[in-house]
Parts: C-alpha cells; sequence; structure tokens
C-alpha cells in the first residue's frame, strides 16, 4: 500500500503510541507503588523475622527495618517451635477452618437458595430476620453462647463403646458448628442466585427436576464466583479467631493459632519470634487469596459486596 | 489445675517438676496441668466460672483475687498459717480478712542506671537507706538531659494495661495519695484526686512535655540496653537481661522518694483454689499447693524466672537474690518498699480508670478534672455494686 502524501498522520500515530506507552509507563510506576506499598508490612514482617530482638527494635524508624541487614538468621523460627506446638496448632486451624468453609458453603448456599428461588409463605419475613442479625456482634452473645455450650449433649466413643456426656467444650465442633450458618453468606448467596433467570428453573422443572436437583445441578454450576467469595470470606475469620477459642478450649492440643499468638506476650513481647510465627501462619492465607482472587474479584465486581 | 504460664518455658518447667515430684510422693491425688497464654487467660476462667467448668487449682493474679473471691470464682484457701506467714506480706492475697490466695514470688520495680554515666554527671548514687528526694532526681535528670540523651528518662509509658497501676500508683502513693481510700475502700474521693495526687501527677505529665520521657516504644528495657536513656524505671523481670548487657556498671537504684519514702508494686500470680471444688479434690488442691511451697522449689521458679523468691529459706538460697546475688538489691525494695495493690474487687475498674487519667494527664489533659472524672467513674461503681457489699 503506498503511503498518503501526508506524513503527519504517520507522525501524529506515533507520537499517540508514545502518549500510550508514557501513560502506561506512569500508571505501571504509581501501581507498583501502591503494590510496594501494600507489601511493606509483609516484607517487615517477614525481614524481622529473621532479626534478633535487640537489632529488630533498633532498626525500626529507619529503611533498615525492610533489609534483611545485620545478625541475620532463623533462629526466631527455630525458637517459635520451642515455645509453642506450631504443627499441632497449623492443623487446628486447618482442620477447623476447612471445616467452617465446606459445611458453611453447602449450608449457606441452601439457604440461600431457598430464600431466592422457593416460594413459600414468609420468604420476605425470614429473608429480613436473616439480614437483621447482621448487626449483632458476636462479642454480645459469646458468653451466653459459651453457657449454652457448655451444656449441649454429646456422644463419643471410649474403647469402641460410645459414652453420653454433657458439655461441648474443649472439642473441634464447638469450634465449627456455631459458625456454619452465616447471615452474610446466605444474603451473598440469594442475591447472587436471584441474577440466575427463573426461566432456567421452569426449562428444568417441566423436564421434571426436584428443587434438589436444580439447585445442585443449576444453581450451583452457575455461581462458581459466589462460592470462591463466600469461601475467601468464610476462611478469613474463621483462621483469625481468637475471641471463641480463648473461651472454649482449654486443652492445648485442640488451639487454632491466633490463640498461639498470646504465647510470645511474656512480659516483654519476643518481637523476632512473633514475627516469625506470624510469617508462618500468614502463608496458608496467601495461598488460599492467590488461588482463589480472579473469582473473588469477578464476584466483587458482579454481586456489588467484598467483606 | 490451670495456670497462665502457656509459651513461658522456664515456669512451664518448674510447674512440672512440682507436679511429678507431688504425683510421684503418693498416690491419693493426681495433678493435671492445663497453661493457658496470659493474654486470654482471665477470658478463658471468667467463661468456665460462668459455664461452672472451673479447675480446682488455677492461679490468679494478685490484684484481680478480690474481684473474683467476691464473683463466687474462689474460696478461702485454707492452708497452714504457719506457711502463709512464712511468705512475702505482697505474696499472700487476702479479701475479708481471709486468706484467698498465695505465691511463690513477688516481683518489684526500681530505677535502672550506669554508674559511669552517673558519676560522670556528678549525680550522686542513691541507696535504699537514703533513696533520691523528687528535687534531686528533677535535678538529675536535667542534668543528663543537658549531657545529651534527647529523653534520658525511660517510665515505661509506651506500655498499657495493668502496668500504668502497678507502675505509676506506688509514685502517687510515695506522694501521699493513693487510687482509692484505703479505709473501708469505698471511695477514690480525696485520694486520687487530692492535692497530693494533683501535685504528683502535675509532675509527671511536666516530665513528658520537659521531654524527660516520651510515650513512644518500644516496651521493655531496650531503650536502656541501647543507652538511647540515662535511667529506666522498670521490673526484675528485665535486670538479668540489662546484666548481661551492661555488665558491672549496672546499678539498680531504689525507686523515687516522692515525700512519703519510696514505693514499689507489690502481689504478683499467686494460687487459688475454685469455689466449686469439692471437699476431697480441696483437700488435694491444698496438699500439693503445701508440697509445692518448699523453698527448693521457690528457688527454682525465681532463678528461672528472675523474680523474687516468696520465703526468706528461697531467697537465701537464690543465685541472683541471695546475699551475694546480683539482683539482690530487688529482695532488699520489696521488703522495705512493697505496697500491694487495692484488695477490693472493685480493682479491675480502680485499674483501667486511673491508666486513662494517667495516659488523660500524659497527653496533656487538666490533671484535675482527669482525675476528677476517674475518681467519679470508680465511686459510680463501687456504688452500681452497693459497695461490693456482699
Amino acid at each position: 500500500m503506498a503511503e498518503s502524501p501526508g506524513a503527519p498522520p504517520a507522525r501524529t500515530g506515533t507520537s499517540e503510541q508514545q502518549l500510550r506507552r508514557r501513560r502506561r509507563a506512569w500508571s505501571y510506576l504509581a501501581l507498583t507503588g501502591l503494590a510496594a506499598f501494600f507489601l511493606f508490612p509483609l516484607v517487615f514482617m517477614f525481614i524481622s523475622s529473621l532479626k534478633p530482638d535487640g537489632q529488630l527494635l533498633s532498626d525500626i524508624g529507619s529503611w533498615r527495618a525492610f533489609l534483611p541487614v545485620g545478625d541475620i538468621s532463623l533462629d526466631n523460627y527455630s525458637a517459635v517451635f520451642g515455645r509453642v506446638p506450631v504443627g499441632r496448632f497449623l492443623l487446628n486451624s486447618l482442620l477447623v477452618t476447612a471445616a467452617v468453609v465446606v459445611l458453611g458453603l453447602v449450608v449457606n448456599s441452601m439457604a440461600g437458595f431457598a430464600l431466592s428461588r422457593l416460594r413459600w409463605r414468609g420468604r420476605g419475613l425470614v429473608t429480613g430476620i436473616v439480614v437483621a442479625t447482621l448487626i449483632v456482634p458476636f462479642e454480645t452473645i459469646a458468653v451466653p453462647l459459651v453457657y449454652w455450650v457448655a451444656h449441649l449433649p454429646i456422644v463419643f466413643f471410649q474403647d469402641g463403646v460410645p459414652v453420653w456426656d454433657i458439655g461441648w467444650l474443649d472439642s473441634y465442633q464447638v469450634q465449627i458448628i456455631p459458625f456454619v450458618a452465616n447471615a452474610f453468606s446466605i444474603f451473598l448467596f440469594r442475591q447472587y442466585f436471584s441474577t440466575i433467570p427463573v426461566s432456567i428453573d421452569e426449562a428444568a422443572r417441566i423436564d421434571g427436576a426436584g428443587w434438589f436437583t436444580i439447585y445442585r445441578r443449576i444453581a450451583v454450576p452457575l455461581s462458581g464466583p459466589a462460592f470462591a467469595t463466600v469461601a475467601v470470606l468464610t476462611f478469613l475469620p474463621a483462621w483469625n479467631q481468637y475471641l471463641w477459642p480463648a473461651m472454649v478450649v482449654q486443652d492445648e492440643k485442640l488451639r487454632p493459632v491466633m490463640v498461639g499468638m498470646q504465647y510470645f506476650f511474656q512480659d516483654n513481647p519476643a518481637w523476632g519470634e512473633v514475627m516469625a510465627y506470624t510469617s508462618m501462619i500468614t502463608l496458608p492465607v496467601l495461598v488460599v487469596f492467590l488461588a482463589f482472587q480472579r473469582a473473588f474479584v469477578s464476584s466483587v465486581a458482579a454481586s456489588g459486596v467484598k467483606g | 489445675m490451670w495456670t497462665h504460664s502457656a509459651g513461658n518455658p522456664g515456669e512451664l518447667a518448674v510447674h512440672k517438676k512440682i507436679i511429678d515430684d507431688f504425683n510421684g510422693s503418693q498416690s491419693t491425688y493426681k495433678v493435671v496441668q492445663q497453661n493457658f497464654p496470659q493474654g486470654s487467660y482471665n477470658d478463658a476462667v471468667t467463661t468456665a466460672a460462668a459455664a461452672r467448668k472451673l479447675p480446682c487449682l488455677l492461679d490468679v493474679d494478685g490484684p484481680a483475687m478480690p474481684n473474683w473471691a467476691w464473683s463466687g470464682y474462689l474460696k478461702p484457701l485454707g492452708l497452714p498459717r504457719s506457711l502463709t506467714d512464712s511468705l512475702l506480706p505482697t505474696a499472700v492475697g487476702r479479701y475479708k480478712g481471709k486468706v484467698y490466695s498465695a505465691g511463690y514470688w513477688d516481683a518489684a520495680l526500681a530505677v535502672f542506671a550506669r554508674k559511669s554515666v552517673l558519676v560522670k554527671n556528678n549525680i550522686r548514687i542513691p541507696t535504699a537507706e537514703r533513696p533520691w528526694s523528687l528535687a534531686e532526681f528533677d535535678a538529675a535528670v536535667v542534668r543528663l538531659k543537658d549531657s545529651g540523651y534527647r529523653t534520658p528518662l525511660d517510665l515505661g509509658a509506651a506500655d498499657k494495661g495493668e502496668w500504668w497501676s502497678y507502675a505509676y500508683s506506688p509514685m502517687l502513693q510515695s506522694a501521699g495519695g493513693d487510687e482509692i481510700d484505703r479505709n473501708g475502700m469505698k471511695t477514690a474521693e480525696g485520694a486520687l484526686n487530692g492535692p497530693e495526687a494533683v501535685a504528683f501527677f502535675t509532675w509527671f505529665q511536666k516530665a513528658f512535655t520537659n521531654g524527660w520521657a516520651t510515650s513512644n516504644g518500644p516496651v521493655g528495657n531496650q531503650k536502656f540496653i541501647d543507652d538511647k536513656v540515662a535511667l529506666s524505671y522498670t521490673g526484675v523481670w528485665n535486670a538479668k537481661d540489662a546484666l548481661e548487657k551492661v555488665g558491672p556498671d549496672l546499678l539498680i537504684l531504689p525507686p523515687v522518694d516522692f515525700g512519703n519514702g519510696p514505693k514499689t508494686g507489690g502481689g504478683s500470680w499467686q494460687w487459688g483454689i475454685s469455689a466449686g471444688c469439692g471437699k476431697t479434690q480441696s483437700e488435694g488442691a491444698r496438699a500439693y499447693l503445701t508440697f509445692s511451697f518448699q523453698d527448693k522449689y521457690l528457688t527454682r521458679f525465681a532463678d528461672n524466672q528472675v523474680v523474687i523468691p516468696a520465703t526468706a529459706g528461697a531467697t537465701a538460697a537464690s543465685k541472683y537474690f541471695g546475699p551475694d546475688g546480683k539482683l539482690r538489691p530487688f529482695a532488699v525494695l520489696s521488703q522495705k518498699f512493697a505496697v500491694p495493690r487495692p484488695a477490693t474487687p472493685a480493682y479491675p475498674v480502680i485499674s483501667a480508670r486511673f491508666e486513662k487519667a494517667a495516659k488523660d494527664i500524659m497527653n496533656g489533659a487538666g490533671v484535675k478534672p482527669a482525675l476528677d472524672a476517674a475518681v467519679k467513674a470508680i465511686d459510680s461503681d463501687i456504688k452500681a455494686n452497693k459497695g461490693y457489699a456482699h
């Protein structure tokens, strides 16, 4: 193709490209700065976990706090294992969190589905009540809840024989069951299910599908982002549980990671060990977020809600 | 048995040794230990009390004991009087004339300094017999600031919670005030907001506005170790580290005399028996406690944790607090100047209000209004609980 006699348009195209490139460079620079800003606490935490307490405290207030300089070692990590049964705590937290997330996804999605798709008397009122419970802080019901769970019946096996007892304190189920049903998750599922056209339900009903089949075969497969969002939003508070396990778990073998944090706060906090411990227990949270981040962002964008 | 010692290997090792020895010495009782981290211990106890799931034996922070006794969590210890009389007075918790708790040890506060720094600045080294007067102390701080220390004094104001009452109420008592009128413990009026208290807190505020001290961190004794401050008002728990880092140049000095003699805090973690503990189990708990209060265990506990042993025998045998021990001054200060915090169920409120008032004053609030507000809140709490009479 012959170039038109007007060379200026070509120059305009080039300068536009340059302008676009420059803008992109600036935006990358700004985003890099923003990313660095958000990464600072994590970098500080990890770098500090490698320093002895005296140096850690002396470095605060200068850039040295973010640099692996001075007396660097893994001593804090080995000290953590000497002070806290960290493996056991991590296992407990993983178990409790996984149970709360998985059971929560099943129970809350079903509840959300019932409130969104099923036609029944009082549906609006129940939805209103569920949403209203969001304003009740957990701390206000914690003590009555302790009293209640302390008097719930339980059956366990001792030497293969079922034993009937009273009281859920000091158990895994006391850390899991009260947090399975979650008003915010139910509301989020309800909102998401409401975006699925009703005509799909009707077609499925004509084909003979029951409500559970519609939930399992249609609603669930179409709601991946909602499930991912609820999984992340349930995972974080479950992983970060402190008050409740501090109140109801007396046996060290059943404690989760956040209660373990208090092990380091004696008369003088062992800051290097605190940083090593937090580095270890933050890792699973980062992995979960990175694994779900695309679905999480897409659901937040679609539903307009965030935690 | 519940302890607040999770995460504290030194304490746990001694508890384990005592329990193993006790369980091995007889077959009637068996002590089983459960440990909680200190930060969540009180929550765990109050929750378990609400659910009626407290163990027989539990440790309790000295000043919190009257509230737990009043709340019905604890019952009188019932230990032999010869045993409780052998302990430091501040290691025994009394409420309404009865012993509810007793501990292996006590802590004390002192002023850390470097001998070389005081000598270089021509500042007199005080003794327990002749402590610094307030005027002397002020002059020393001014001289140290002039010598190049940006903030010459670390009062520990970066800390929070119970530290405020534990650390600064002895200063207030030395000045002639108190957290509450100890005659009946029914009001803080006059004690916490009287002229002596106002004078003390005016000085306290001046220490920060003059730049003698700061509320910036870190918590602990690191600023003194790094020689960023010349004087550090801190506790026995920081002494071993200071001794290792500063060496023979370290001075452990008595608290300042604000007019009524130096005072230091007293009353630390002690043992109690829960009110719901049955007769046989209570006997077992008492048998365990009696067994555990042997001098050899108290010495081991004190030397592991670097705290002051509660008996004269254990103190004499301690490598740190014995006659030739390098931390001996703490034992002397504790014996001579320790004042227990008010033994009243209102203490948690008193402590919280004292902290708020002192922090407000440190941050520039009017001294008298801040103290009046604290008094009003404390008196309201006492009134709301009908004087904690029952």
